[in-house]
């Protein structure tokens, strides 16, 4: 059987063989299937792979102290050669001899041909605080400088020898690190090299993370709690009332996000609505007013209000199809009635609670505009952090590592759910 | 057919743009009170006098934007107004055109611009317009007493009351020294020590938790208005106009100001390179920047100005008492040391940072 049919080969009508004829229909299926998916394709690789790639290669990747790129030519300059040089030949730890200090010379009068001072020294700045002007001005006297150039540093400043400081030039030499990834988590490389944590009066970030899963968490546990009684009223009730009240629901959701954590400053301030009711009904005094803004109360508060649609409405899509039979068939039997809501309607309801949850948690974890504006001193998440690199200190790289962190965190969040839940029982609506 | 009408609208509408083009300046500053000043002061008689349209755009702070226009290589601002120490950190990094003084012209009483412009307002890549000031306002209304130096601002039992600080640790850490008694010219040397930083938080410490913190430059004035606090630093032109233009009760306490200025740069690879530098050499002269000073409390960057600041835009005000340059505000005032700040911004905010989230 398998004899006879191996000879001849399957043909379609005009004679071309049927495998070719086939492979090449599908060939073109394929094709217009991937031209259908290729805009949005390009456009998530243009407006989301690539600057959040680029973001993240920032995070271990600095050129500041390595190469200098013209703006406008574009052209890139190697810099701090001679010095680069140096440190290949000498261990780590070794003193800086006349020889390092003519090659410091030279790659600073080099800086101050390409204008490159200031970005040069603002990338030491990060490891050793009060150098960047011990660069613009070298820069200015290189030229000027006479040998032996150890002293005619030490007559610039006389921080030019600290062992500090020439450990954070010997790391700054290669463009790439895992300082930034280091600060992020509170650590630095001390004059040895070792990974030490930083002085005590200095360490934030560990701190945030940590406040900013706590809080995040909390937020989510209260989104729940206070949306899934309503999301049962709105599946249960007759559509009419429901969707009436189902308007409540997303008015608010449907409002500006400045709009709602405004209205709730008017509310929570201590000269706010809340406050001068409770002064006014005799239940505080006028001295003793409440402090429920600019700190983590504002901020939970704000927050659990702004992000309850996003619970509410996974929920209402998952309750509104439960046939209410089956917990009346459960009463019949004789379950009460919270062993009928535990082991009958409680389950069905699960994978709308993990869709709102993780909709809320994510969204909490990243959230800027709120804790920035309510969140005084200790309502502060990990994003303002983040922001404040970004916009006041422009120091990109530490945003960039932090935020891989906070990406990394959230990745390791959503894989254990879905072990532990499974993301095919996610049902967002 | 309406269609194509439409499209051939937009094609003569692109090609009468690029002629226009020629003769325009394309200036980002700040919007707000600050925005409209320049717009009066500076822009409608320059383009009276040059026939250049000027376009005003805003942003929250035009050194962002700036940054990411030259880096993008895709510069649609010609000229910029920015803070000091970002004019010369852009500077540093080669993102600003240099300037020559030279375009510069003379105070109107002769001195050349070199000596008739204040101390560190030109700058290689920078001409300064204005001098600004973050000082200590209040509400009369919910203050009793007169504060009169720095000490009572950081004295709670005499003056009760929240505080607002702006969050960062450039200024509220020079105003925490001068708070504890180090006169405004030891300030930035105290700073530069261990010991010094830790007077400055040891300070905070002592009102940490009346403080109420602000961001944005309008908060200060919505926070003194509403009862919030007691006490706020704010940027002087924005209490003045709360006084002057809302009829607020409040005042300001000069002792310990900050002073800084606001400068022009321009963006490299600006589309309108000289009309640029006509612009700044025309809106820094003697009579724009005192013409200026009728329409916001910031002072003149020349000593020349001075003697023309007379009334406010609403001719009834009389500027020299608001401006941060009068003699009396002078008294114990600080001007900002970029220097210092640029060097060590990283290390003071992250401990600021940290002190922040104990």
């Amino acid at each position: 059987m398998a004899d006879t049919t191996a000879g001849q080969m399957l043909t379609t009508a005009d004679g071309r063989p049927l495998k070719q004829a086939l492979a090449r229909a599908q060939r073109r299926a394929r094709l217009r299937a991937i031209g259908l998916v290729a805009p949005l394709l390009v456009f998530i690789v243009v407006t989301f792979i690539v600057p959040i790639g680029q973001m993240l290669h920032r995070s271990f990747h600095n050129e500041g102290f390595t190469v200098h790129t013209d703006i406008g030519s574009g052209t890139r300059t190697p810099i701090m050669t001679e010095l680069a040089a140096w440190f290949d030949e000498n261990p780590r730890g070794a003193e800086p001899d006349e020889a390092a200090f003519a090659a410091l010379r030279n790659d600073i009068v080099h800086l101050g041909e390409l204008r490159a001072a200031g970005s040069a020294g603002t990338r030491i700045n990060y490891g050793y605080a009060g150098s960047r002007s011990m660069f613009t001005r070298a820069a200015r006297r290189a030229d000027n400088m006479e040998p032996p150039y150890r002293e005619a540093f030490l007559d610039l400043d006389d921080k030019w020898t600290e062992p500090e400081l020439w450990s954070v030039m010997r790391n700054a030499t290669s463009s790439y690190t895992v300082d930034f990834y280091l600060a992020a988590v509170d650590l630095e490389r001390n004059v040895e090299g070792e990974v030490v944590a930083v002085n005590e009066n200095r360490q934030v970030y560990v701190k945030l993370f940590i406040r900013t899963l706590f809080l995040s968490v909390l937020i989510t546990f209260l989104t729940f709690v206070l949306a899934y009684p309503i999301a049962h009223l709105l599946a249960t009730l007759p559509l009419r009332y429901s969707n009436l009240l189902m308007i409540f629901v997303l008015l608010p959701f449907w409002t500006s996000l400045l709009v709602r954590t405004t209205s709730w400053m008017v509310l929570l301030q201590s000269q706010g609505v809340v406050n001068d009711a409770l002064v006014g009904i005799g239940v505080l005094a006028d001295e003793n007013r409440l402090q429920m803004m600019y700190n983590r109360v504002g901020t939970v508060v704000a927050m659990t209000h702004i992000l309850l649609p996003f619970m509410v409405l996974p929920l209402y899509s998952v309750m509104r199809p439960i046939n209410p039979s089956y917990v009346r068939a459960a009463r019949s039997l004789g379950a009460t009635s919270w062993t009928a809501f535990r082991r009958i309607y409680f389950p069905q309801t699960v994978p709308g609670i993990g869709a709102g949850a993780l909709l809320v948690f994510i969204l909490s974890v990243g959230y800027y505009i709120t804790p920035a504006l309510v969140g005084g001193a200790d309502g502060q998440l990990i994003s303002n952090l983040i922001a404040f690199h970004m916009q006041r200190s422009l120091n990109w790289s530490l945003a960039a590592a932090l935020a891989a962190i906070l990406l990394a965190g959230v990745l390791i969040l959503y894989w254990l759910y879905d072990r532990l839940v499974g993301i095919d029982n996610l049902k967002l609506g | 057919m309406k269609m194509k009408s439409v499209l051939m609208a937009s094609v003569f509408a692109g090609v009468a743009g690029a002629a226009i083009a020629e003769g325009e300046v394309v200036v980002m500053s700040w919007g707000g009170a600050y925005e409209k000043s320049q717009v009066e002061a500076y822009n409608k008689p320059f383009a009276a006098e040059t026939g250049i349209t000027v376009n005003m755009v805003a942003a929250d702070n035009p050194a962002t934007p700036l940054k990411a226009q030259v880096e993008a290589g895709n510069v649609t601002v010609d000229v910029a107004d920015v803070e000091f120490s970002d004019a010369v950190r852009l500077c540093d990094e080669g993102l600003l055109e240099p300037i020559d003084h030279s375009i510069l012209p003379p105070g109107d009483d002769g001195t050349p611009a070199a000596e008739d412009f204040l101390d560190g307002a030109l700058q290689d890549c920078a001409v300064a317009n204005i001098v600004w000031s973050t000082a200590v306002a209040y509400n009369t209304a919910n203050v009793d007493g007169t504060p009169t130096t720095m000490a009572d601002f950081f004295d709670t039992e005499a003056f009760p009351g929240k505080r607002g600080l702006r969050k960062s640790a450039k200024a509220t850490l020079e105003m925490a020294l001068m708070g504890d008694g180090v006169p405004a010219g030891e300030v930035y040397d105290m700073l530069g020590t261990q010991e010094g930083i830790d007077r400055a938080f040891a300070k905070l410490d002592t009102i940490k938790g009346d403080i109420v913190w602000w961001e944005a430059g309008a908060q200060p004035a919505q926070l003194l208005a509403d009862g919030e606090v007691a006490m706020s630093t704010a940027y002087n032109g924005r209490i003045f106009n709360a006084q002057v233009a809302e009829g607020q009760p409040f005042e300001i306490m000069w002792d310990g100001q900050i002073l800084d200025y606001d400068l022009f740069v321009i963006p490299k690879g600006a589309k309108n390179l000289d009309n640029a530098l006509k612009y700044i050499a025309y809106s820094t002269d003697t009579k724009r920047l005192a013409d200026q000073a009728s329409w916001i409390s910031y002072g003149p960057a020349r000593k020349s100005s001075a003697a023309y600041v007379g009334l406010y835009s609403d001719g009834v005000t009389e500027m020299g008492p608001h401006m941060p340059t009068s003699p009396e505000a002078l008294q114990n005032a600080l001007v900002n040391d970029f220097e210092f700040w640029v060097d060590m911004d990283a290390e003071l905010n992250e401990r600021f940072n940290a002190w922040l989230a104990q």
